[in-house]
Formats: C-alpha cells, sequence, structure tokens
C-alpha cells in the first residue's frame, strides 16, 4: 500500500471540506473492500478520509413503514437489529450473510452501496425494496443509484448519509455464493410493497439492476410459475471463471424462483 | 507518521506509525506480538483476527491509525499466566489443530462466536460463524468441536 494522509472527521461537513481540499482523496467507510483494494495497489488515493468518527450515520431506526439505517451502520448491527428483523427480515439476513463475521463487523451500508460491487448483496435489496439513498446533498432513488460496475450516481464529494427502506409485505433475498469470497455469482431480491411485486438482480450482469423481464413474467404476483419462460439475454451477463454467462442467466431465474417460493411461505 | 494509543491486552501502548501502517502490522513488528498472524493478502484467511473493543475484526484490514483510542485483544491476552483458556484448552484436547498457523484466529474467532451464540452450540452454527477462518490442515472438523468444547468448557467453569 502506497502512503496517503490519512484524516479522521466527525462531521459529514467536514468530510466533505477534507475531500474538497485533497488532491485525489477518497472516504473510508468500514475499508473491508478500500484497504485490500489499497493494499493490492489497485487504488493509491492521496487522502484517505475516515468517516469512522461520525456518530450521527450510524443506527437503525423504523418510522412508521420505513426502516432508515444510517450510512455507517455495520452488516453485523443491520443483522442483530431487533427492528430490521421485524420490519424486514429478509433485509437481516441478507445483511447476516455477508462475508463473514469479522468483516460485517467492520463493513458498513453505505460503504457497500457506495462501492459498488457488481456483486455485492446490498444493492439488490436497495433496488427490490424501492429504497432512497439519502446523502449530503440530495436524496437518490435506489434504482437510479447504481450506474455501472464499480459507479454510482454519487458526485466525488458526496457523501451517503442513510438509507431508507419502505418496509415491504413480503420479501425474500436468496443468493448463489461463491465459496471462497461470500460474494454474490446471482444474487436476487425479490419484494411485494403496495401491490407490487418487484426484483432486484446483483453478481449476474455489470450493474445491479432491476428484472423487468423477471417482473413482467411475475405480474404483480407471487407465483413463479412464468419464470421459466423467460428468456433473459445471455450476452449481458458476467462470464469468469466462476460462472459462465449462460449459467448465470440459468441462476437468475432459479434464484429468482426460490426467492419468490420463499416470500409465500 | 502518526502516534496511536492502543490499549493492547490490558495495557496502554504508543508507537509512531505511517498512515498505511496496518493493525497486524502494529502488533507484530512494532509490538512483536507474532501470535497474529498474517495468512492471506486478501481479507479472507482469518489467521489475523483480533477482538477490537470486544467485536472481533480482521487487523490486516484495519489501519493502526483507525484503532487509536481502542481497546485491543489478541491471542497473547487470552490466557490467564501459564493457565490456557478453556477456548485453548479445547483446541488442545480435542486436535483442533496441526501446523498451527490458523490456530490465533480460530481461537480469537471462537471467543466472538461464544460472545454472540452462548455456551451450548450446535455443529451447524459453528461451522456457519467459522467460514472467515480458513485451516488448510485440519478439514475443520476438530476445530468444530474444540469451539463446541470450548464454549461449553467456558459456561462451566
Amino acid at each position: 500500500m502506497y502512503e496517503f494522509n490519512y484524516r479522521k472527521v466527525d462531521s459529514v461537513d467536514a468530510a466533505v471540506e477534507a475531500i474538497q481540499q485533497a488532491d485525489d482523496g477518497k472516504f473510508v467507510a468500514g475499508g473491508q473492500t478500500m484497504l485490500p483494494t489499497m493494499k493490492h495497489r489497485l487504488a493509491s488515493p492521496s487522502d484517505v478520509i475516515d468517516l469512522g468518527g461520525i456518530a450521527e450515520l450510524v443506527g437503525v431506526c423504523v418510522e412508521g413503514d420505513t426502516v432508515i439505517i444510517g450510512a455507517m451502520t455495520t452488516h453485523a448491527a443491520v443483522a442483530a437489529s431487533a427492528e430490521v428483523q421485524a420490519a424486514i427480515p429478509a433485509l437481516a439476513k441478507l445483511a447476516a450473510n455477508i462475508g463473514d463475521p469479522a468483516v460485517r463487523n467492520k463493513g458498513t451500508i453505505g460503504g457497500s452501496i457506495a462501492n459498488h460491487d457488481p456483486a455485492a448483496d446490498y444493492p439488490a435489496a436497495v433496488i427490490a425494496l424501492g429504497a432512497t439513498v439519502k446523502t449530503s446533498r440530495r436524496e437518490i432513488p435506489g434504482e437510479e443509484f447504481f450506474t455501472d460496475m464499480f459507479e454510482t450516481a454519487l458526485e466525488e464529494d458526496e457523501i451517503i448519509t442513510a438509507v431508507t427502506f419502505p418496509v415491504a409485505e413480503m420479501a425474500a433475498y436468496m443468493k448463489f455464493e461463491n465459496p471462497a469470497s461470500r460474494y454474490a455469482i446471482v444474487g436476487v431480491f425479490v419484494a411485494k410493497t403496495g401491490g407490487e411485486v418487484r426484483v432486484g438482480v446483483t453478481g449476474a450482469t455489470s450493474c445491479a439492476h432491476r428484472g423487468l423481464q423477471l417482473e413482467a413474467a411475475l405480474g404483480g404476483q407471487l407465483d413463479a410459475s412464468g419464470i421459466d419462460a423467460v428468456e433473459l439475454p445471455v450476452e449481458n451477463m458476467n462470464s469468469d471463471i466462476h460462472a459462465s454467462a449462460e449459467y448465470r442467466a440459468h441462476l437468475v431465474k432459479v434464484m429468482t424462483k426460490r426467492a419468490v417460493e420463499a416470500c409465500a411461505q | 507518521m502518526v502516534t496511536v494509543n492502543i490499549t493492547v491486552n490490558g495495557k496502554p501502548v504508543s508507537g509512531e506509525v505511517e498512515s498505511r501502517t496496518l493493525l497486524v502490522q502494529f502488533l507484530r513488528d512494532n509490538l512483536r506480538l507474532t501470535g497474529t498472524h498474517v495468512g492471506c493478502d486478501t481479507s479472507q484467511c482469518g489467521a489475523c483476527v483480533v477482538h477490537v473493543d470486544g467485536k472481533s475484526i480482521k487487523s490486516c484490514t484495519l489501519l493502526a491509525v483507525q484503532a487509536d483510542g481502542a481497546e485491543v485483544t489478541t491471542i497473547e491476552g487470552v490466557a490467564n499466566g501459564s493457565e490456557l483458556h478453556p477456548m485453548q484448552q479445547a483446541f488442545m484436547d480435542n486436535h483442533g489443530l496441526q501446523c498451527g498457523f490458523c490456530t490465533p484466529g480460530m481461537v480469537m474467532t471462537a471467543l466472538d462466536i461464544v460472545n454472540r451464540n452462548g455456551n451450548n452450540l450446535d455443529e451447524a452454527t459453528v461451522r456457519k460463524e467459522l467460514e472467515g477462518n480458513i485451516c488448510r490442515c485440519t478439514g475443520y472438523h476438530n476445530i468444530v468441536k474444540s469451539v463446541q468444547a470450548g464454549a461449553k468448557n467456558m459456561g462451566g467453569s
């Protein structure tokens, strides 16, 4: 890892100011992707601005039918939150299966979605549950947040402050995970909210996205009988040593069916 | 260079580090606490697990400066003098190690498992909780037995 200037800040305003002053600054949240990336010299920021001291970004609360998760809330905290478990159990379960226990003790929801690894778990939930990403300057609809592999709608000096999730009537997340990294080879989050069934897909393509063809086949119902007939474009799928494009296209449908069945139970 | 003040195994320590110094490097190189190991470069193997403010973390994936002001427990802080901790003893009694390289991380993770899940651990829970710790010798069976036995003995002592 190359040397950098380290700054720990205690407010969102101070963090924004710090990154504006830096030549090539990066925010670090839980650091569970950022630090390995820097160790491998795939990133070499001039300044690392640590958001770990901003207390206001940590915590979970439920207001009415909305779950609000502070950006610096760890996966372990979301998984263990009785409020999340009661309001959106599928979200708590998703958090409980990210990485491993030590990673979950440091990794955060804000860091995960800001990084937008195309195989990360949270993006599927953000999209399917119709979440809103709150930042230091605006609110971004979840399905517009992820723009491409490791790319999001965030500006360089913009910080996620919280993610708000409408409480779904029913929801489930199914992932076919890489047995070494626990990343999703394919992950599908299905949510029924206000009479609409939405599907969020991660791991399959370069960008987490709504599964519009799958949603059309479901037709607003938690009935997976039409999924087999969906023809997903194989050319859009990721292909690597873990799974071919054809296999991923197949897995998207299998995970969708399993998630729909888990919702219905 | 940055000054860090950390409480390690109950003792306050301070040191001068570069911003990029990892906690595991600070523990091993500055403090000569070499029980915490580095087994990989990708935050996957768990040989470097220590507790920071009571929670298990991978010390290869935390900057030493990020631990400034924290309480850190390493494998060296687990035993009571020459008397092994019940979890360490359980690894010995159940042949939970062969080469021993992964063992410090396994024990630190095991203690975290007990903290969160109590003393009666079923096999499935232990296997799931050990996902972030890799062992290349044992095939895990005796590690799982060790964690279960150690957890039970911690409750009974």
